[in-house]
This record gives C-alpha cells, structure tokens and sequence, in this order.
C-alpha cells in the first residue's frame, strides 16, 4: 500500500486479515504439497511393489536422506538471506576424511570427541566463507565457488592417494545409521530434531526472522537497524558447521573415505532446496520444507530403483521435478499477487 | 591509492587522478602481468614449457572449457548465469556415441546435435524469460535433466569406435601451428564474440540489460529476445564442444565433462566478469583462460598433485573479488580506524 490515504480502519484492517490468511494457506499449501507429493509416489510405488514398504528400504532411504536434510537445514539458512553456499560438499568432504582418520591416528578415541571435530573443521571453514562474504562484501556465490575449489584442493593435498577403510573405523561408529527405534533409525529421528529446531528457530526467534527480512531486501534490512553482515555471517558459520557435522555422518554410512567424498553435493543440496520451496533469491521458504525436499528426492531414487526402472532415469526425473517445482511456483504466486491485489481493491474501495 | 594521503579532504582531487589509475589498475592489466608471470614461472620449472608439444597440450586441455566460456561470459554479463552448459556438453556427446553406433552418418549426426543443442538452449531461455524464473534455479534443474538424458541414452556404456579422421582432432595440431584444433577454434570463437559484444548494438544492450534490465527495458531494448538468443548460443556452443571434447577422447561415455560448469563459471569470473552482471570483457576472459591454463600446465611440469590444480583456480577466483575491493576495503577500514563512521559511497563493485 503507498500512497494511499487512511482507508477506513476496520475495513483496511478486515482486508488485512484475511490476505494475510490467505498468504498463510498458500505457505502451508507449499510444505502440503511435496508432503502430498510424496505420499502418492510411495502409495503407487508401493502398490505396484509391495517391497517398497519393507522396513530394511525404509531405513535405507531415511538414512540416505540424513546428510542431504541436515546441509539442507544449513543450505536454507544461507538461501534464505540471499545468500549461496556452494562449498558444502567440499566441506563435507574434508570433514568426513579428517574426522575418520582420527580414529586411525589417535588410539581409542571417543566418537564424540571425532563428532566435535568434524562440526570445528566446518565451522572453520563456514566462518572464513561468512567472514569473506560479511566482511570482505564480496557475493557468496563467488566466495564459495572459490572455497569450493580450495577446500577440496586441500582435501586432496591432505589425502593424498590414500583413504580411510572400515577396517579401522570402531563399530561404536559404523553402527550409527543402524540403531533404530520402532523401525526408524535413530540417525533420521536426531536430524528431524535437528531440523525442527532450526526450522523453528528461523520461524520464531528475532535473529531467525532477520534472516528472512535481509533476504527480502537487504537495504531495507539495514535501515531498519538489522546487523546484516553479522546475521550473514551467523549463516554462513552454521551452514559450515552443519555440513561438518554431515561429513562425520557420511563417513559413519560410506566407511570408505578418500578426497572425492561429497563431490558434487552442493548442486544436489541447492535442487533440495529449491524443490522444498525456499526462494533461490532469499526472503522465503522453511527448513522443513527443504529437509522435505530432500526426502522426496531420495525416495523417488530409491522408488525407481525398487520399481525396476533403471537408476539410469533417476537424474533426468530430478531434474524435470525441479523445473516442475518451480515452475508452478512462480504460476501459484502470480495467481497469489493477483488475487491479494483484488483483495485489496475490494478492502480500499 | 597513497597511505599517506588523509582519509579525508583529497575529495575534490581524487576524480581524475582515479580516472587514470582505473585504467592502470584494470583486472584486465594485472591478469596480463600474472599470465606474463606465469610464462617466466613456466620456463623456470621447465625448459620445456614454450615447446611446441606443450603448448599443443595446453590448448588441448583447456580448449572445450575455454570455448564454453564465452557463451558463458555473455550470459553473466546479461545479469544471468547458465550452469547447464557441462551437462549440454554431455548429452551431446552420448548423442554422437548413440547415433554413431547405430550407424548414421557423421554429418547427419552433426545436424541432430545443432538441433538439440538449440533445443535445450531454448528451454533455459523459455523457462528464464517467459516464465520469468531465476536462471540459477532453472539451469541447476536442466543440468540435471540434461546429464540425466545422457544417462538414459548410454547407460554405462562406452562408444569408441569412432573413424580416426575426427579423432585426430585430439592426436594432430592444426596445419603448420602448434595449435590444437580446439585452441584453434576458441581463437575464432573469442574474436567473434568479443566483436559482438564490444563493438555491436546487441553487445552493448547486454552490458544495460545487465546493469540494470528495466532501464534497458524502457530504453527499448528486447531484453527477453536478447536474452533467449543467448541461451540459445551457448546451447550451441556447448553442443559443439562436446563434440570436440568426444573425438579428442575418442570415446562417449555419460559421464563426459561432469561437473565442468563450475570451471566455466570460474573462468569467467576470474576473467573480470561481474557475477551481478553489467561488467566483464572478452579480452579479459581470454587471459583468464591463459592464466588457468598456464599454471595447470605449470603445476603438471613441476609435479604437483594434479587433482589438487583446483586450489590455483580458487585462489585466482578470490584474488579477482578481492583485489578490485582493495582500495574499498581500505578506504573502509582507514575511515573505522579514524572513528569517523560515515556512509560509505557506491559500497563494492
């Protein structure tokens, strides 16, 4: 509203209201949607292979997910500041080799320290990346594209040719993706946490919803007194972090590590993303619906695989759906303006 | 900029004299001194660095990914980005192999792949211009789906049995030089791209357009057109450097030139181009490409870790956000030590 002068309060407040209910039934339908999408791929999936459904692929598929939710989680933060990480799977990489080694190198030591670890070496690297980008007011998809390339380089350095072998990983680790309670694993259930809490934080705390106004208009976001550069920052620390905890996680699943782990991630992770709704230019989206985004891509891997469709299909339906995701995307929020717009006229007549 | 000019009063002098040094301090100058450093660097670690043989294999190596730069450096320049353009290279190399091993002839083969290669250029363009979607959410999707139509073409095979008659595009230099045919064609490549964009109208409309597309817009410039022709070109392009890049490896495997958009993009930014489009020369994407090219080769002839090159790029591509920052940079950190927290004029370029 503009230049508008003083509508009648009730009738401005009523158009308020109910756009504003309006608004919050199109978000939810965003989340419904890929959770409605999802429930049909695995009810015809299941219908037509029964297997589908077995507890042992259950477990496999949430336990593939888990690294892609949780550097979804760190990923959306970024996004939604309108931001980019591209080092993620690089970060992932080094973390996840650096992490396991340890437990070659450094006789009995304890899983959680190996944990700690792993989330330190990201944290390094997330707060050089949201140091570059807050400090040094570079954009993030250069500063990660070069510490995308500089990480792995110092991955492969430190590898070497060499690799990290189950053979000297302690069972209290490799067992992690296999504890399961009522048929879930464990794993899936801490990462839901984990994400609730991060979806939740950004929804409901005053530095989480920051995040979402730098991404709406960074200038705007500045006036209006919000530390920008230490918020980006923030982001960038958290994506690293958690995607240093994810490298410790793929190491407990793969169990064998060389310089190549998590190559290519970042591109998968941003497609998660982006199909679970969050705005590639910021402002909107939740960690949810990016966690959910990543499930919907596993489980449609995994459903073809089941199906007896080739693996060979999987990319291309990747892709086809993200360009379908946001697609109707954009159709639903045109639809969205217009009809906000004759809300509006209607309330200001 | 001189230390020991005060932070303020040099106001009035400083147009000029900052006319001038821009011109000495242009990305474009210091990437010339580097790729001059890199020759002298090169010939300290081998006699054998300006041979003929080397300098065959260096334009060998870098030649498709040189050749996809330029299409590359117009599209950022026009304020978008194409990270497709690897997955393009692909799927026209696993049609070659297809089609070839079914038996067609080489130039009807030659003829589908153009098709297809417009084709798929113009998706990017249809979904980025007429739907309006960002062309970094589109393109992740259609690197997917194109890499993903690759896959189902050739599945795990591998076709090699391609005539030596095209395959030694990767074995012989071009007649009398020490040029590979790649390095020959990027040549012509550069010249008639850098006349497009430096000395055309429709060259200069993709600086206003990137710069700032609505004023283009009102100026009359057909941004949309403009912008699809873009896409369109690099879709061709990139077609035709994976049929280089097949008969220089004389196979086709799916898996041809994965995850080589990301050394695109990189060359192009170090290069000079802006990521926020409206800047950026042919000239300087060229020493970009010579710079990269140089200190792989170099790095090759000294033993290095070749995986680990990677570092070099990253270090490049950070050098190019940050040196252009530095006067900025300073001028910040002077003005904060001084205590005096005025607003910062035009803030980073």
């Amino acid at each position: 509203m503009s230049a508008v002068v003083a509508p009648p309060e009730p009738r401005g407040t009523r158009a308020d209201v109910r756009s504003r209910r309006l608004t919050e039934r199109v978000f939810r339908a965003r989340e419904s949607g890929i959770v409605a999408v999802l429930v049909l791929f695995v009810a015809v999936t299941a219908a037509i292979q029964p297997r589908f459904l077995d507890s042992s692929n259950i477990q496999f598929v949430l336990v593939n997910t888990t690294v892609f939710a949780l550097l979804a989680l760190g990923e959306t933060m970024v996004v939604v500041s309108r931001n980019v990480d591209l080092s993620v799977g690089s970060v992932l990489g080094l973390s996840a080799y650096v992490s396991a080694s340890l437990f070659g190198s450094v006789h009995g030591i304890s899983v959680m320290v190996v944990f700690l670890v792993g989330i330190a070496i990201g944290l390094v690297c997330g707060a050089a990346n949201g140091l570059m980008v807050a400090a040094g007011r570079v954009p993030s998809l250069v500063v990660t594209l070069a510490t995308l390339y500089v990480i792995r380089g110092i991955d492969i350095l430190h590898v070497g040719g060499g690799e990290v072998v189950a053979s000297t990983l302690p069972s209290s680790f490799t067992n992690i993706p296999l504890y399961t309670v009522l048929g879930i694993p464990y794993i899936a259930i801490a990462v839901a946490v984990v994400v609730g809490v991060g979806a939740y934080y950004m929804r409901s705390f005053r530095s989480g919803r920051e995040l979402y106004a730098i991404g709406s208009n960074p200038e705007a976001a500045r006036l209006a007194g919000i530390r920008v550069g230490r918020r980006v920052f923030t982001a960038f620390a958290v994506s690293g972090a958690i995607a240093g905890l994810a490298g410790v996680l793929w190491a407990a699943q793969y169990q064998t590590i060389d310089s190549s782990a998590g190559t290519g991630y970042e591109l998968q992770v941003i497609a998660a993303v982006v199909v679970g709704g969050v705005a590639i230019f910021g402002g909107s989206g939740s960690a949810v619906g990016a966690a959910l985004g990543a499930l919907l891509l596993n489980t449609i891997n995994s459903a073809l695989n089941v199906l007896g469709i080739s693996s060979l299909w999987v990319e291309a339906i990747a892709g086809f759906l993200l360009l379908l995701a946001i697609s109707l995307d954009r159709v639903i929020s045109v639809r969205l303006a217009t009809a906000l717009r004759s809300l509006r006229a209607r309330g200001g007549a | 900029m001189s230390q020991l000019a005060p932070a303020a009063g040099d106001v009035g002098a400083q147009p000029r004299a900052a006319h001038a040094l821009r011109y000495l301090l242009r990305w474009e100058t210091g990437l010339a001194i580097v790729v001059i450093g890199i020759g002298v660097l090169g010939t300290s670690i081998s006699s054998g660095f300006f041979s003929s043989g080397n300098i065959f294999y260096l334009g060998l190596n870098s030649g498709e990914i040189a050749i996809m730069a330029l299409p590359m450096t117009l599209i950022i320049i026009s304020g978008e980005i194409d990270l497709s353009v690897a997955s393009m290279l692909g799927m026209s190399s696993a049609i070659l192999g297809v089609l070839w091993s079914h038996g067609w002839p080489m130039p009807a083969i030659f003829v589908v792949i153009a098709i297809v290669g417009v084709l798929a250029g113009t998706l990017n363009a249809v979904l980025v211009t007429r739907l309006g979607l960002p062309s970094l959410a589109v393109t992740i999707g259609t690197l997917a789906l194109y890499r993903g139509i690759a896959l189902i073409l050739l599945g795990p095979s591998t076709i090699s049995n391609f005539p030596a008659r095209y395959t030694s595009v990767g074995i012989n230099p071009l007649l009398n030089t020490d040029l590979s045919w790649s390095a020959g064609i990027f040549i012509v490549l550069a010249v008639t791209f850098g006349v497009v964009l430096h000395a055309t109208p429709f060259g200069r409309s993709i600086y206003a357009m990137g710069a700032s597309p609505e004023a283009a817009l009102f100026a009359g410039i057909r941004v949309r057109r403009v912008k699809t022709i873009l896409f369109i070109v690099s879709g061709l392009v990139c077609s035709f450097a994976g049929v280089l890049y097949t008969f220089r490896l004389a196979t086709a495997v799916q898996d041809n030139g994965l995850g080589l958009e990301l050394d695109v993009v990189a060359i192009a930014l170090v290069g000079g181009v802006s990521i926020f489009g409206g800047k950026g020369t042919i000239v300087g994407v060229v020493l970009a490409v010579l710079a990269v090219a140089g200190i792989q080769n170099a790095l090759f002839l000294s033993n290095f870790n070749q995986e680990a090159t990677g570092l070099v790029i990253g270090g490049l591509l950070l050098l190019s956000v940050f040196v252009p920052n530095l006067a900025f940079l300073s001028a910040r950190a002077r003005r904060r030590l001084a205590g005096t927290r005025r607003a910062v004029p035009g803030g980073a370029p």
